[in-house]
């Protein structure tokens, strides 16, 4: 069953297409990503999806009712951990969940278990009683993962849900994250730009300037860019060329010091280079793709915040305004 | 049911906000008294009884209560700009509640706080001068009830337009001190220039201070006096405060409803 589906759902802010007309199912039970630079669009359709932000055209339906007719049910599928982090610093950890538990009809008897529970989930139970003022990025990231359960949403999204976090617990938070997926059978649907992080989905949606450029498994998408990497150095380089692409019939890019070659399986490869070519080989590389490669080929440009370009900076200005 | 626990949810967190922050609770006090000691002292003198009928400070003192309550009030729902800026506002739009309860549930929060703030005030009274007696206090409760409910819809929906704290101070500037001025608090409006009676009818607190004055001051000045230092019977200030809290209250609705 979808949990998601969306059809050509567009967001404009005026002359600015901050979504254009995207369209893409999640089943139950997935993890899916939306992978991009920043200001593409993720946070966004995110928002339309979690029924902030008003759509401009096109349909979604989340766990089969539709974000605009049907906001209420909507909501009370989902459970939203935002990007920036929205607890109430002055009240205590328990409050904060108690405050979520009630505004979704829970019942007393039934969120001072259910608080129990998803505080002991992300091991935060015994800092209950603390105000949230207290508690480092991490904890308040758990936390807030802890609040978006309370309710047993069939559906969670994740919007960069490790931004800002050191790896160490980035790491734990996936853990929990994916012993989520396990225990209660929730669909994560998640937007990053971390590509290590975009590993951790079934499906990934790449996503740039509003628009989903490529839609797969990412063993898939990967695939696509072409093949492993391989780059040699050797004090016979010219020889070593000719031989590459006479017995191989592959292509060689030169660059500087360093022959490179793209083939299939690396790893299969590696042993027959140095088993059956006459050139001697000094260092060899192996590098798989990426999904910055598959991104990099398939939009010309990088994902990585240092080298957003300039149209990518401004598009994120533009969202940081209009998010207010 | 839903509805009301929601409303209460959202109250209670208002109210709970606001006694924890010990720092607020003080000076909120500390202001009022300040003004009656400090402005009494200085112009008891000049402006002495035989002009107004009354002594200054017996005067001034309904008006500090309810421009007292008014700030607390404002102040109190101003804090959705915090929730704004800070992100939390959006975890209770994306909530299944109504919005017009957390309009109310901010509302009520900002007019609990605000209203028992003045039964604290009135505890200044007998050093005033003033005897206090209970149904004195219940009546300019109710009042204040009514007034910080009017304030409350009126900050919410500055808060809808206002998109950081930043603009705080030029809110302030335009609004709160004229209206802290104009309300009649420091100086009677029966007898002011035009431009300036047409300002004061446009703003709430004038009419709860001219509501105040009348409860508090009603049994224990002479009639005539009393006649001469007030606008409207206490029941037409309630009038407008009630359709003023209507109108705000609606559009705050209707901004909130409003989403990006």
């Amino acid at each position: 069953m979808n949990i998601i589906e969306v059809k050509n759902l567009t967001k404009k802010y005026g002359d600015f297409t901050a979504v254009n007309g995207i369209s893409f199912a999640v089943e139950k039970g997935e993890i899916f990503g939306f992978l991009g630079p920043n200001g593409a669009g993720k946070s966004t359709t995110i928002g339309m999806l979690s029924t902030l932000i008003t759509v401009t055209a096109g349909r979604a339906k989340i766990n089969n009712f539709d974000v605009a007719e049907e906001t209420d049910e909507v909501r009370r599928s989902i459970g939203l951990v935002f990007q920036d982090p929205s607890l109430d610093d002055r009240l205590k950890a328990r409050e904060n969940l108690e405050f979520h538990a009630r505004l979704y009809g829970l019942t007393k008897k039934e969120y001072k278990e259910r608080v129990k529970e998803v505080l002991e989930l992300v091991e935060l139970w015994d800092r209950r009683e603390n105000l949230v003022r207290s508690f480092s990025g991490g904890m308040k990231r758990r936390l807030e993962i802890a609040r978006g359960l309370i309710h047993f949403p069939k559906l969670l999204f994740l919007d960069e849900p490790t931004l800002g976090l050191d790896p160490q617990t980035r790491a734990h938070i996936w853990e929990y994250i994916l012993k989520l997926r396990e225990s209660q059978q929730m669909t994560i649907f998640m937007t990053t730009h971390y590509m290590n992080e975009a590993e951790y989905c079934d499906r990934i949606a790449i996503i740039d300037q509003g628009e989903i450029v490529a839609l797969d498994t990412p063993e898939k998408l990967k695939r696509k860019v072409g093949g492993d990497i391989v780059q040699l150095r050797s004090a016979e380089k010219d020889k070593l060329a000719a031989e590459l692409k006479k017995r191989y019939r592959l292509k060689v890019k030169s660059e500087g010091e360093k022959l490179s070659i793209e083939v299939p399986d690396g790893e299969k490869f590696l042993p027959r280079l140095f088993n059956e070519l006459d050139a001697s080989i000094d260092a060899i590389e192996l590098r798989k793709p990426t999904l910055e490669d598959v991104f990099l080929k398939l939009t010309g440009r990088k994902i990585r915040e240092e080298e957003a370009s300039a149209k990518d900076q401004m598009r994120e200005a533009i969202r940081i305004r209009r998010r207010r | 049911m839903y509805y009301l626990r929601s409303v209460l949810t959202i109250w209670e967190r208002e109210v709970v906000r606001y006694t924890r922050d010990r720092y607020r609770i003080i000076p909120t006090i500390f202001q009022p008294i300040m003004f009656l000691i400090i402005f009494g002292a200085g112009l008891r003198g000049p402006l002495s009884s035989s002009n107004l009928g009354v002594d200054f400070v017996k005067f001034m003192y309904p008006g500090i209560i309810a421009m007292n309550v008014m700030g607390i009030a404002f102040f109190s729902s101003i804090s959705t700009v915090w929730d704004r800026e800070f992100g939390f506002l959006k975890e209770i739009l994306v909530a299944p509640v109504e919005r017009s309860a957390i309009v109310l549930g901010k509302a009520l929060g900002a007019t609990t706080i605000a209203s028992t703030q003045a039964l604290i005030l009135l505890l200044i009274a007998p050093f005033i001068g003033l005897s206090i007696h209970p149904l004195i206090v219940l009546r300019l409760f109710l009042f204040m009830l009514l007034l910080s409910f009017a304030i409350s819809g009126m900050s919410l929906v500055i808060a809808s337009l206002m998109k950081t704290m930043e603009s705080f101070g030029v809110v302030m500037q335009l609004f709160i001190f004229p209206m802290f001025f104009l309300s009649g608090a420091f100086f009677p409006l029966t007898s002011v220039p035009h431009w300036m009676a047409v300002l004061s009818r446009i703003s709430p607190l004038t009419y709860g201070v001219d509501a105040a004055r009348q409860i508090i001051l009603g049994s224990q000045v002479d009639s005539g006096v009393i006649a001469r230092l007030v606008i409207h019977p206490v029941y037409v200030d309630a009038l407008f405060l009630v359709i003023f809290s209507l109108v705000t209250v609606s559009i705050s609705v209707a901004a909130f409803n409003r989403k990006d």
